[in-house]
């Protein structure tokens, strides 16, 4: 059942892009007789200014992470919570990940892929590494380039909440998979 | 808070580092990571235009208004600072359709023309307003129903096992954001400082 919902929407998500690059100037064309073309290129105008608007944004977020991550501070932080966490029924295994997931994709990618090549994609290290990377979104690199790309400077409660969505999204993680794989 | 993790993080890197011994590989990330972004912005470039462009399409053929209109019950509540016909409903619906979909590159075109719409609406320009920080909140829950393509590339069969704690997982997580992104928002030291 699963597995034919998953073969299914992975079918249907390849059709998605190319759908919708035909569908609407075909609904935009032949339906409203709107000038397609000149509508698409005065509408792709934008993206260069908004690539270039959030370019101090992505400097000031991700030098900051970078620097805490080469300076071993992450490790440290890790094994001085890890302990802690444990407490809790936290694997300290999948600590790495849930603190490097709202601060770097690239980061947590990493994280994950070591963890399958670690523990294999049957353990439940793996599947709860999976679960939060499902669950929960780099934050940071979210807040920087949306804000970024208005001027929005101060981003009031947005990044406490983004933060606790995160922290939900990881314990769920951790306790549904133990849930249903224990 | 954003200026106090900001310099935490740059302020513990620097102390740690020379703890460690590690302050080249500080100073290395700095600079390759300060490349890199600007890497990452002019990447977007091509896929911005090609969505902002397909989007106009949408916009002057009254599509993104049907969209906005079908879904007002929902998008009423949780953007009641926004009025229901405003275009920028129509992109942030757009928007979280394209990351339920785990359509990544089309996602964050739309989220960057929904906060375009949003700060016309914006009385001051420099601080984001309550309807930017629950699209945010909403955004960075992940809110997504297809799997990422690089979860599902690395766990091979093991994916479908997945499939339904993720669904859970997320879902939880998108409750916890509206909920705190709403909650907090009353909160003193959260509101809009006329002044500033």
């Amino acid at each position: 059942m699963i597995d034919s919902i998953i073969i299914f929407t992975n079918q249907v998500s390849r059709y998605i892009i190319p759908f919708l690059l035909v569908g609407i100037p075909f609904y935009g064309l032949i339906i409203k007789k709107v000038k397609v073309y000149e509508s698409f290129v005065e509408g792709a105008k934008d993206g260069f200014d908004i690539a270039l608007r959030i370019i101090p944004y992505l400097v000031a977020i991700l030098v900051a992470i970078g620097m805490f991550r080469a300076s071993g501070a992450m490790d440290l932080l890790i094994s001085l919570i890890a302990p802690l966490l444990n407490i809790i029924g936290f694997p300290p295994e999948n600590l790495p990940l849930a603190f490097m997931r709202p601060l770097s994709g690239s980061g947590s990618l990493g994280l994950f892929t070591d963890l399958v090549n670690q523990y294999g994609t049957d353990s439940l290290f793996t599947k709860i590494g999976a679960t939060m990377f499902g669950s929960t979104e780099t934050t940071f690199y979210v807040l920087a380039v949306y804000f970024g790309s208005v001027g929005i400077r101060k981003s009031r409660h947005a990044l406490a909440a983004g933060l606790i969505a995160d922290a939900v999204g990881v314990l769920s993680a951790v306790y549904i998979c133990k849930i249903i794989f224990m | 808070m954003l200026n106090y993790i900001w310099f935490g993080l740059i302020f513990i890197s620097v102390v740690v580092g020379t703890i460690t011994g590690r302050i080249d590989q500080v100073t290395e990330a700095a600079i390759t990571m300060s490349k890199t972004s600007v890497e990452i912005a002019l990447g977007l470039i091509g896929i911005m235009a090609l969505w902002l462009g397909t989007m106009k399409i949408a916009e002057d053929s009254g599509l993104i208004q049907i969209i906005a209109k079908t879904l007002r019950p929902i998008t009423i509540r949780l953007f009641p600072d926004v009025p229901s016909d405003h275009p920028a409903i129509g992109s942030i619906v757009l928007n979280m359709a394209a990351n339920m979909l785990g359509l990544g590159n089309a996602a964050t075109p739309l989220g960057l023309k929904a906060m375009k719409e949003l700060q016309a609406l914006n009385k001051h320009k420099d601080t984001a307003t309550d309807a930017m920080c629950t699209f945010l909140a909403i955004n960075t829950s992940s809110v997504q129903i297809i799997l990422p393509a690089t979860v599902v590339g690395l766990m091979g069969a093991a994916a479908n096992q997945i499939f339904i704690t993720t669904i859970i997982a997320t879902s939880l997580s998108t409750v916890a954001a509206i909920i705190s992104v709403k909650v907090l928002a009353k909160m003193k030291r959260f509101r809009i400082k006329m002044d500033d």
